[in-house]
């Protein structure tokens, strides 16, 4: 974890008050409430159906029908939805790249769509390209890069626009080993190297690292908020797997 | 507000999508030959049993492969823009929807953007097929190529605009054919693109009727007035005017917190 906390004034980088939302009739997200500071890395931990891509929608605010508060660098996202906007990056779950474009084009879209002209864009490209190591791949078409270099074109173009809170969702789906790894890594060196703050929802326990605060969201319920050293201490078991199936039950288990 | 970053994000959206229609070389394929089957074979069969007596806003008796023309460069927008809406539903199945939408451009905008695109791409096939109409020997007035031009404009934005519109209520790519079935056969055939609308009224009142109702009728009159350089105020007006309404209610169903997206919840999870 870094020491940059200062950005937006001070505010966190996100803020979550009371948020619930129901969905047909059914509640999805149940009084949320979470705050992730500048530069710090959260792991937003919870079994498939916990309403974690419900969060991440409602963050970004894809729909927001819902009850409660959101901030982005304290900026309300219905009230201030272009200051709150500016300031996400997003890595979805699917993966939402043109695979006829190369990656230069994929970027210049996204950076026209933050308001950037071809020239600004092509820059920023650049420079995140050569952070996640793809720098000489700019030409290529995407349909034609594995997975994992797919993946990393997605979180560079997350960051070109300079966000101040990168939201991942499950972005390690259908990766290997050693591209899950790196892809680990790079998120938390974005955290310290660039004070952003990151959320990284998962239902992968082993992407855990020793430090990461670790959200437990379960059944749309925010079950525990601390670090993982601390959640396991707190709880009287040895690993965080077994913390884990404490709070949600044998019922959902994670791997 | 600085103008730049709304023209940079103009420029980005109508960018992408003429690049992808660039890529999709079959689209482009059967969104011209579609209307050249029906030039070259329907109507040259048609040309015996239906002469078109004078009508507006032509000067003299004409063959039915000119008249048939304006209609389908109107058939080539209708399916590009019920097309873009067939990848407005596959790109939220696929997720690039969602890039879109988190952009800080406001959500009116975005799909403003996106329309235009949409009727861009329609207006590249537009002037191809007119292009090989021309070649074939149905020519109109050199100044009536441009004069269409703002009509095809009007007329792509509300075939999109519909097609913004149903974006919302379809769920899943298989409903194409349902749009086929219901959408693009009734607004075609039931208008005055294939025949004028008097013939239509010796036929049948009631399609007479329907068809003089139906906008794609007043789109197709406006882009045949144009092409002979001639000003249909009528047509104009009402395509206008519905283009206008359909976006607004597309907008309204893109809306985050009172449209149909929120109903639908978010995919995934």
């Amino acid at each position: 974890m870094s020491d940059v906390s200062a950005h937006d004034g001070g505010e966190p980088a996100l803020e979550v008050r009371e948020l619930s939302f129901a969905y047909a009739g059914t509640p999805v997200l149940d009084a949320v409430s979470l705050a992730i500071a500048a530069g710090e890395f959260a792991v937003l931990l919870g079994p498939n159906g916990a309403g974690k891509t419900t969060l991440f929608s409602l963050i970004t605010r894809l729909h927001d029908r819902r009850r409660g508060e959101i901030r982005i660098g304290g900026f309300d996202v219905r009230r201030q939805a272009v200051q709150a906007h500016a300031r996400i990056g997003v890595v979805f779950q699917q993966p939402t790249l043109d695979l006829d474009l190369n990656v230069a084009q994929n970027l210049a879209y996204h950076g026209a769509l933050h308001g950037m002209g071809p020239g600004e864009a092509r820059r920023r490209g650049e420079a995140q390209l050569t952070r996640v190591g793809l720098a000489e791949l700019r030409r290529r078409r995407v349909r034609r890069l594995s997975g994992g270099q797919r993946r990393r074109v997605e979180i560079a173009r997350g960051l070109l626009h300079e966000p101040r809170l990168l939201l991942l969702d499950e972005p390690t789906v259908g990766l290997d080993v050693a591209s899950r790894r790196d892809l680990v890594e790079h998120a938390h060196r974005l955290c310290a190297e660039e004070g952003v703050a990151v959320l990284w929802a998962t239902h992968l326990i082993d992407e855990v690292r020793p430090g990461d605060r670790v959200l437990v969201l379960h059944r749309g319920r925010l079950l525990a908020d601390s670090t993982a050293e601390a959640l396991t201490a707190r709880l009287g078991v040895a690993t965080l797997g077994e913390a884990f199936d404490r709070l949600v039950g044998e019922d959902a288990p994670c791997v | 507000m600085r103008l730049m970053p709304w023209l940079h994000c103009l420029r980005g959206v109508v960018g992408r999508e003429l690049l992808r229609f660039l890529h999709q070389r079959s689209r482009f394929l059967a969104a011209l030959v579609r209307p050249l089957v029906w030039l070259f074979v329907f109507a040259a069969g048609f040309r015996m049993a239906l002469g078109v007596a004078m009508t507006e806003p032509y000067q003299t008796y004409i063959l039915y492969e000119v008249y048939i023309v304006p209609g389908l460069v109107g058939m080539i927008q209708l399916f590009n823009g019920m097309q873009s809406s067939l990848s407005m539903v596959y790109d939220r199945e696929m997720g690039s929807m969602r890039v879109l939408l988190v952009s800080p451009f406001p959500r009116w905008y975005l799909l403003v953007c996106k329309l235009l695109a949409s009727t861009l791409v329609s207006v590249v096939q537009v002037y191809v097929f007119l292009a090989i109409a021309g070649w074939y020997g149905i020519q109109a007035p050199l100044a009536g190529y441009l004069w269409i031009l703002p009509a095809l404009l009007v007329s792509g934005c509300m075939v999109g605009a519909l097609g913004l519109l149903l974006s919302t209520f379809v769920r899943q790519l298989e409903n194409f054919a349902g749009i086929m079935n219901f959408v693009i056969f009734p607004m075609f055939f039931l208008s005055s693109a294939l025949y004028p609308l008097w013939r239509l009224r010796e036929g049948s009142h009631l399609v007479y009727q329907i068809a003089a109702l139906n906008p794609f009728t007043h789109a197709v009159e406006m882009i045949r007035f144009a092409l002979y350089e001639r000003v249909n105020g009528e047509a104009i007006l009402i395509s206008v005017t519905v283009t206008l309404v359909l976006l607004g209610l597309a907008i309204l169903g893109y809306n985050p917190s009172r449209g149909l997206m929120a109903r639908k919840g978010g995919a995934g999870d």
